[in-house]
């Protein structure tokens, strides 16, 4: 982890500042190229920091040194976060989006009932957004400014017999991300919940069934026109709206009998 | 090595002068001196860099240091003593020129050297060592300093003159705030017989007129300046008006008790007696596709100026755009940026031709140029040569940013081949190369070893700093 600092910005060279927890792969990783194109200086986080060195080297070749910064994290280690996030705004110079894609899908089958792996799903796509989101909410809050994303999933939307605890976790941070934005948009902050489809990325690599997958790189370019147009929950790729509000409107009795 | 954050409550975007930059900081304003230590303090335990803040006017990122602490000196604004009888004066660094010239001009006193507006503080003015339209006269402010009190980031406070602490006194003014934070400052005031200004203003028609006029004028008057249209070329090149203004010799102001009063000095609060002035800018916003111009024209209008000799007061000819409330908001949202080159006299025919020519080439002509005579100084990062200044604006689109960035560079090129100098209260684009071909490795070493001194610590740091310096 450099302790060196990102280029500042001049008044013909603005640069916006983004720190992207779980950035080391898949969507995350797709993210921080697209960002970094879009002139975003980004802070990386992840557990593999290699990764995060190798995408960081990659931006900086591309764009120019001081663009792109890695930080070894685990999103579980929660009493690091507060003076982690002082850090990298300092590294960064400032803050202007946070985005949270951090999580895990550990597969159980529909027989099985494992404590352990549902705690720990729940402590990565959940525990650790709130720990992640609530210093960037203060912080936005108190400049009237600012922008956080949380990776939701099509998963949260409904509760169902191959994934529960996945399920549950992103529709905590669904509910969440929707109270936050209830606070803070008369704050001047934007809140946008992503809820991809399937994603060409190892954590659906085994999965058995899956339709319309897009690659990552689709899935970031959705993302960030959703950031751009201030969305507030968006699917990815948009067909999964509709897909989804059939879904949500199956009757229980029906989707009690369903074997996905 | 926990660092402790800190209160997001201190948290504040800040910009430069002209809104072309922003910074989100930790903001602190600090009362007295033990306050500013306590900043110094709080930094060190949360592992962050303190910027030091006065007014905010410096066009680029003096004063600012993004997601770090700014210390704003503004609310240490005390006149602490003054002597009418030798007109010596010692400040807080907070006191503003306005704060400053209001208090000793009833008096017959006058502030030897004032920037080109008087919202600028005492501290921000020494820590890039401002100059005046008289700098090639007088010298820059830190020559009019007799000696300063100083907090280091350490805790520890010095005292400076041009004798006690000699290095330090020439390496802190002009040191861009980085070496440690001003307490207390004494300065020599200028005895004045009138609040009134000779001022004398005529057209020269090309660039060798205008060199020349300038050359000529500088050495004989109090004041000279010049106005310089950036937008003409071939034959015209070069053209504009020259300025001059002096002093009333005792006794020639019938009644100096008048016009010595701070009222008599300021403008009215209405323009051509109808708009109130704060809404000027509104007026202005439309015609910024060619703003300078129409600034000349309102600012001599405003002033009465026309060819000839005309008395006007001293704030009115060192203050007009202050007059002018926001005027800066009439470059519209993107800001507007300044670019200030001084070349020695004996290069500055051609890398003049040379810059004007490429902006016109480049499609991105300043509107406003001013021009000044200058003498070198002794301090350690001085701006100073014996020549010749050229300000020039440039109106900041979403459209033009990188070709005004890439124009820069190549501007740079021309100074520094012509041997000229930049300054950092202005330039916003500077590169580390570029200050360090200007300012020569040797003077950038001995600021460092300066630096090592009375900031162990390395706690000093701005986005200008890092930016020109490396961090
Ligand atoms: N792929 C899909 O079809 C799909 C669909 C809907 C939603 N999503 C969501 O999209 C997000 C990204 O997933 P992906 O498909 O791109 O999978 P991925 O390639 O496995 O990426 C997951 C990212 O989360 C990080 N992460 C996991 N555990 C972490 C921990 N304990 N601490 C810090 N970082 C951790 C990983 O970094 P390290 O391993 O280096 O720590 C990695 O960068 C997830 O939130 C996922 O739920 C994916």
């Amino acid at each position: 982890m450099s302790n060196s600092r990102l280029t500042s910005q001049t008044p013909l060279k603005s640069y916006r500042r983004a720190l992207l927890v779980g950035a080391s792969s898949g969507i995350g990783a797709a993210l921080a190229h697209q960002l970094a194109e879009k002139g975003y200086q980004v802070a990386l986080l992840g557990r593999r920091l290699e990764m995060l060195e190798a995408i960081c080297a990659e931006i900086n070749q591309k764009h120019g040194q001081g663009q792109a910064i890695a930080f070894a994290h685990d999103v579980e280690d929660t009493e690091q976060v507060p003076a982690l996030f002082g850090q990298i705004v300092k590294q960064l110079g400032g803050l202007d989006t946070i985005i949270y894609n951090a999580g895990i899908l550990l597969p159980v089958t529909v027989t099985e009932f494992d404590t352990e792996k549902d705690l720990q799903m729940t402590q990565i796509n959940y525990l650790g957004a709130l720990a992640w989101l609530n210093p960037a909410a203060a912080y936005f809050q108190t400049l009237k400014t600012g922008q956080i994303v949380g990776i939701g999933s099509v998963a949260g939307d409904r509760g169902r017999v191959g994934a529960p605890a996945y399920n549950a976790s992103k529709a905590a941070l669904h509910t969440y991300l929707e109270a936050l934005r209830n606070r803070l948009t008369r704050r001047g902050v934007h809140v946008l919940t992503v809820k991809p489809g399937f994603v060409a990325t190892a954590m659906i690599k085994d999965s058995p069934r899956t339709l319309m997958v897009i690659s990552p790189e689709a899935a970031a370019a959705g993302i960030y026109r959703a950031m751009q147009s201030h969305q507030q929950t968006v699917y990815v790729p948009f067909q999964w709206a509709l897909l989804m509000q059939v879904i949500r409107h199956i009757p229980s009795f029906i989707f009690r009998r369903l074997s996905f | 090595m926990n660092p402790q954050s800190l209160p997001f409550e201190r948290l504040k975007t800040l910009e430069n002068f002209g809104h072309s930059l922003q910074a989100q900081s930790y903001l602190y304003r600090p009362t007295n001196v033990e306050q500013m230590n306590e900043v110094f303090k709080q930094a060190k335990q949360s592992g962050l860099t303190v910027a030091l803040r006065g007014a905010g006017r410096s066009y680029n990122d003096a004063a600012l240091n993004g997601g770090g602490i700014v210390m704003d000196i503004q609310d240490m604004n005390r006149i602490v003593e003054w002597n009418p009888e030798t007109g010596l004066i010692t400040c807080e660094p907070g006191v503003t020129l306005q704060k400053l010239w209001q208090h000793i001009l009833p008096d017959g006193w006058w502030p030897p050297v004032v920037s080109g507006t008087m919202t600028t503080t005492l501290g921000g003015c020494l820590g890039m060592n401002i100059h005046g339209k008289n700098n090639f006269k007088m010298g820059t402010i830190g020559e009019q300093v007799v000696e300063f009190k100083a907090l280091l980031p350490t805790g520890a406070e010095i005292t400076c003159s041009p004798k006690l602490n000699g290095d330090l006194f020439h390496a802190m003014i002009s040191g861009m705030g980085m070496l440690g934070v001003f307490t207390a400052i004494t300065l020599q005031m200028k005895r004045v017989y009138s609040g009134m200004l000779n001022v004398h203003a005529w057209n020269v028609p090309n660039l060798e007129s205008h060199i020349q006029a300038l050359t000529e004028n500088a050495p004989n008057n109090n004041y000279t300046v010049g106005w310089l249209d950036s937008t003409a070329s071939g034959a015209g090149m070069g053209r504009g008006q020259l300025h001059t203004a002096n002093y009333l010799p005792e006794g020639e102001d019938p009644n100096p008790k008048k016009t010595l009063q701070v009222a008599y000095q300021t403008l009215p609060a209405t323009m051509f007696g109808v708009f109130p002035k704060s809404i000027i800018h509104y007026f202005m916003a439309p015609f910024m596709i060619n703003p300078g111009v129409w600034l000349i024209n309102t600012a001599k209008y405003i002033a009465g100026m026309r060819e000839g000799h005309h008395p006007q007061s001293h704030a009115a000819f060192h203050f007009l755009l202050d007059y002018v409330p926001n005027w800066e908001l009439a470059y519209g949202r993107s800001g507007l940026i300044q670019y200030q080159s001084f070349i020695p006299k004996e290069t500055v025919r051609e890398a003049w031709r040379e810059i004007l020519t490429l902006t016109q080439k480049r499609g991105l002509p300043s509107y406003l140029g001013v021009t000044k005579r200058h003498r070198p100084d002794k301090f350690l990062l001085s701006h100073a040569v014996d020549g010749f200044s050229l300000a020039l604006d440039f109106k900041v689109t979403q459209g033009n940013r990188a070709r005004l960035s890439a124009l820069l560079q190549e501007l740079d090129q021309i100074v520094l081949e012509a041997g000229g100098r930049f300054y950092f209260a202005k330039n916003s684009e500077t590169s580390p190369e570029t200050a360090k071909r200007y300012l020569g490795e040797e003077t950038i070493e001995r600021f460092k070893a300066l630096k090592k001194r009375t900031d162990p610590n390395g706690l000093l740091e701005s986005d200008l700093y890092r930016r020109v310096f490396g961090s």
